[in-house]
């Protein structure tokens, strides 16, 4: 008889645990090195600024008020933009889901929008919708219309056929079906989708403001560039920076609260 | 109301699924369909129910059906086809309310369907929160709360496990012989079959044509595992279907 030996483990793995705190230990030992090379000087000041006076400018910008200057007007043509580009897209995608007509009609004109660099039709959107905010509307709104188009009328087709018979089955007229089982049913995707939209409309937030604005946190930005004054230039990324990480905080808030019936 | 199947007859482009079925299906019986996998039962199912067209041949309604009926044809599904973010009595509601019912009358036939089902307790609770069990439970109390003409059940157990299984069936034969309800209902599993059904209909391989319709008389609450008629039943059902369920197994998958 050979001596017993326990059987070895080969399980475990592949199932992400969540770490609380991880992430932001990340950021600051990342943020400390920085600080440190800048002091003893092995990172020169021209290639990066000391956090510290990122940090200093900050506070200057919140102090003299200039911070609600420029983030405000950011806010709400972000707010307005994406609102208009994500409701329209999240229309037509249910349209593309649910009529087969829409769907041939309107797939390839999305499929050959999508790929445009929004960007480079901002000169375009100045002529037709003016210098002022009118283009920055236009053009986030084109650019989180994409996306959410792709994304709900996916989400729509992925929404369970059993269920929709069933609705069927029972006579449910077809407004219920719609209302009561798919959008119910395509919410988790088109929420998912609003993710990337919504990090879109930032980046052409910041592009529409280097055209054309006096105030907001992309002129704020395209003004430190060009006069290579990096702790302005890196207070202006932080703000974006923080702007991303508040709005998909506020989407999973909405994605824990409507989506609980998930397990 | 009783129903008839005529002469129906059902292809794929070129594949004949069903050849010439023609079924009568008396009031407040519960017909039992049985056949080989892919036999063309479940499609039969749906056709009844008006969910497909059949390419020849057709289903006639005779009679009406009872004047509180809102939903004469009504299916339970094999997997139960729960919304998950309603819960237990949304669920039901949810067949209710684009009918002309009053709130009033709306939350005694919930309260009804879930009494039946001895469900009461669980009337806020999320799907996921139920046993396979409970929520066949849930989508066949949905069924009663419409009051149908005829249940049209597809495999209802199937998705179930074997003790959970026995426990509906008993609960099924309750819900029938205190409330006699007629319903067609298609299994592979002769065990269900021989419990459930007064007339059994066994299906060929595709293309599905009526074999035999075997009749069982015994009442439903009277039939247990030890009956030697049901056990004579039993076999002589699998005897029609062994040779057809062999050959159906080896065949292979069409397109």
């Amino acid at each position: 008889m050979a001596d017993p030996r326990p059987v070895p483990f080969r399980g475990g793995g592949f199932r992400p645990v969540q770490k609380r705190g991880v992430g932001l230990l990340v950021f600051i030992l990342l943020i400390a090195i920085v600080e440190w090379g800048t002091r003893a000087g092995w990172i020169s000041s021209l290639t990066l600024p000391r956090p510290s006076d990122v940090a200093r400018t900050l506070i200057d910008l919140w102090q003299s008020g200039l911070l609600f200057q420029h983030v405000l007007p950011s806010l709400s043509r972000l707010a307005v933009g994406s609102a208009m580009g994500v409701t329209a897209g999240i229309g037509i995608g249910v349209l593309i889901g649910l009529f087969s007509l829409a769907r041939a009609g309107l797939v390839p004109l999305v499929a050959a929008l999508f790929p445009i660099p929004k960007i480079a039709l901002l000169p375009l959107f100045v002529i037709w919708f003016g210098i002022d905010e009118g283009s920055k509307y236009a053009l986030i709104a084109l650019g989180t219309f994409t996306p959410t188009v792709v994304a709900t009328f996916g989400a729509v087709d992925n929404v369970d056929r059993t269920l929709i018979r069933m609705g069927q089955s029972f006579g449910l007229p077809w407004l219920s079906i719609v209302t009561k089982i798919v959008l119910p049913g395509a919410l988790p995707g088109i929420l998912s989708g609003m993710r990337i939209s919504l990090s879109i409309g930032i980046i052409l937030l910041v592009a529409a403001e280097m055209l054309g604005a006096q105030y907001g946190i992309g002129a704020y930005i395209l003004e430190a560039g060009s006069l290579y004054d990096l702790e302005r230039l890196f207070a202006g990324v932080v703000i974006l920076s923080a702007l991303g990480v508040v709005l998909s905080w506020a989407i999973s808030r909405i994605e824990a609260r409507m989506l609980r019936w998930r397990s | 109301m009783d129903l008839t199947i005529q002469g129906l007859t059902h292809r794929y482009d070129a594949v004949e699924v069903l050849s010439d079925i023609s079924l009568a299906i008396p009031s407040g019986r519960i017909v039992c369909i049985v056949g080989p996998s892919g036999c063309g039962k479940s499609t039969l199912l749906r056709m009844i129910g008006g969910l497909e067209r059949p390419s020849a041949g057709q289903i006639m309604q005779l009679g009406d059906p009872p004047p509180d009926c809102l939903n004469p044809l009504t299916f339970v599904f094999q997997d139960f086809a729960l919304l998950p973010w309603r819960t237990v009595a949304g669920n039901i509601s949810l067949v209710l309310e684009d009918r002309a019912v009053s709130r009033q009358d709306r939350a005694d036939r919930i309260a009804d369907v879930l009494a039946r089902t001895n469900l009461s307790d669980f009337a806020g609770a999320l799907p996921r929160q139920l046993s396979g069990g409970m929520k066949q439970r849930v989508a066949i109390a949905r069924a009663l709360a419409v009051n149908p003409a005829v249940m049209l059940m597809d495999e209802p157990l199937s998705a179930l496990d074997a003790q959970t299984r026995e426990l509906l069936m008993d609960d099924l034969v309750g819900l029938w012989t205190r409330t006699p309800f007629t319903a067609v209902y298609v299994t592979h599993n002769l065990s269900e079959a021989v419990r459930l059904g007064h007339r059994i209909v066994v299906l060929s391989r595709r293309p599905g044509r009526i074999r035999e319709v075997v009749g069982i008389d015994t009442p439903l609450d009277a039939r247990d595992a030890t009956d030697p008629e049901l056990a004579r039943a039993q076999d002589h059902l699998w005897h029609l279907m062994r040779e057809e369920a062999r050959a159906a197994d080896a065949e292979l998958a069409h397109g």
